[in-house]
C-alpha cells in the first residue's frame, strides 16, 4: 500500500548524512585515493561518504522503482491525498500496519545488506593494505 | 515476476560492473545498486506475502503473471532511465561540457 515510504524516509536521512559527511571530509582533505579505486597506496581507505553513497543508491533506487509499482497498481494518485489508502480510515489503518511491518523490514533488510557490504569491502581493503606493505 | 525480472537485471548490471574496466566512468556501480535496492525491497515484500499465502502465492492466473512481467520490464526501463540521467548529470567524460563550451 505504501510500504516504500519507510525506506524513503531513511533515504532522506541518509542523503542528509551523506552531504554532511562529504563536506566534513572535504574540510579535513582526506587523501584523493579514497574517491577512486586506486589501491596502489598504503593509505587506501573507503570513506564514509563513499559508504553512505552506496546506501543512498540502494535506498533511492528501491524507493523509485517501488513507487512506480504502487502507481501501476493504483495505490498512488497524482492528486491529494496522493495515497489512495488515505481515503477511508480502514484502509489508512491497514496502510499504517503495512508500513510498520513490511516497510520497516524493507528498510532494515537493505541497511543490513549494506552493512555486510561495508564489512566485506573493509576486509578486502585490509587485505590489499597488507599486500602493499609487504611488497614495499 | 517483477521481483524475478529486477533480480535478473541486478545480476546483469553487477556482471557488467565487475567485467568492465570503465565501471567508474559509466557509473555501473550505481546502476547495479539501483536494481539491488529494488530487488531487496521486493524480496522482503515476497517474504511477507508468502508467509500469508504459502503455496497459493505461486498459483497465479496467466493474466496476473503477464501484468507482473510487463511491470517488471517497465521497472527495469525506469531504472535504466534513472541511471542515464545520473550519468548525464555527472558527465564523467565531459561530453556535455565540451559540447556547451563549443557553442559559447
Amino acid at each position: 500500500m505504501a510500504c516504500f515510504i519507510v525506506p524513503a524516509v531513511e533515504a532522506v536521512a541518509v542523503t542528509a548524512a551523506y552531504f554532511t559527511v562529504k563536506n566534513h571530509e572535504k574540510k579535513i582533505a582526506l587523501p584523493k585515493v579514497s574517491e577512486s579505486t586506486d589501491f596502489s597506496s598504503k593509505q587506501v581507505k573507503i570513506t564514509w561518504s563513499k559508504r553512505l553513497g552506496w546506501l543512498m543508491s540502494l535506498l533511492w533506487g528501491g524507493v523509485l522503482l517501488l513507487a512506480f509499482e504502487h502507481f501501476w497498481h493504483g495505490e498512488i494518485a497524482p492528486f491529494p491525498p496522493f495515497l489512495t489508502a488515505m481515503v477511508s480510515p480502514e484502509d489508512t489503518a491497514e496502510m499504517l500496519h503495512e508500513m510498520a511491518t513490511v516497510g520497516v523490514s524493507m528498510a532494515v533488510f537493505v541497511t543490513a545488506v549494506w552493512g555486510a557490504m561495508c564489512g566485506v569491502a573493509q576486509l578486502m581493503v585490509k587485505k590489499i593494505r597488507k599486500t602493499v606493505s609487504s611488497e614495499a | 515476476m517483477t521481483l524475478l525480472i529486477t533480480f535478473i537485471a541486478a545480476i546483469i548490471a553487477t556482471f557488467l560492473w565487475y567485467s568492465n574496466e570503465k565501471r567508474d566512468t559509466y557509473k555501473l556501480g550505481t546502476l547495479s545498486l539501483i536494481f539491488w535496492g529494488a530487488s531487496l525491497m521486493w524480496f522482503m515484500d515476497f517474504v511477507f506475502e508468502y508467509a500469508e499465502l504459502r503455496a497459493d502465492y505461486f498459483q497465479q492466473e496467466f493474466a496476473d503473471i503477464l501484468n507482473d512481467s510487463i511491470l517488471g520490464l517497465t521497472v527495469v526501463a525506469i531504472g535504466l532511465v534513472a541511471w542515464l540521467i545520473i550519468l548525464l548529470i555527472k558527465d564523467p567524460k565531459g561530453v556535455l561540457k565540451e559540447k556547451f563550451a563549443k557553442k559559447q
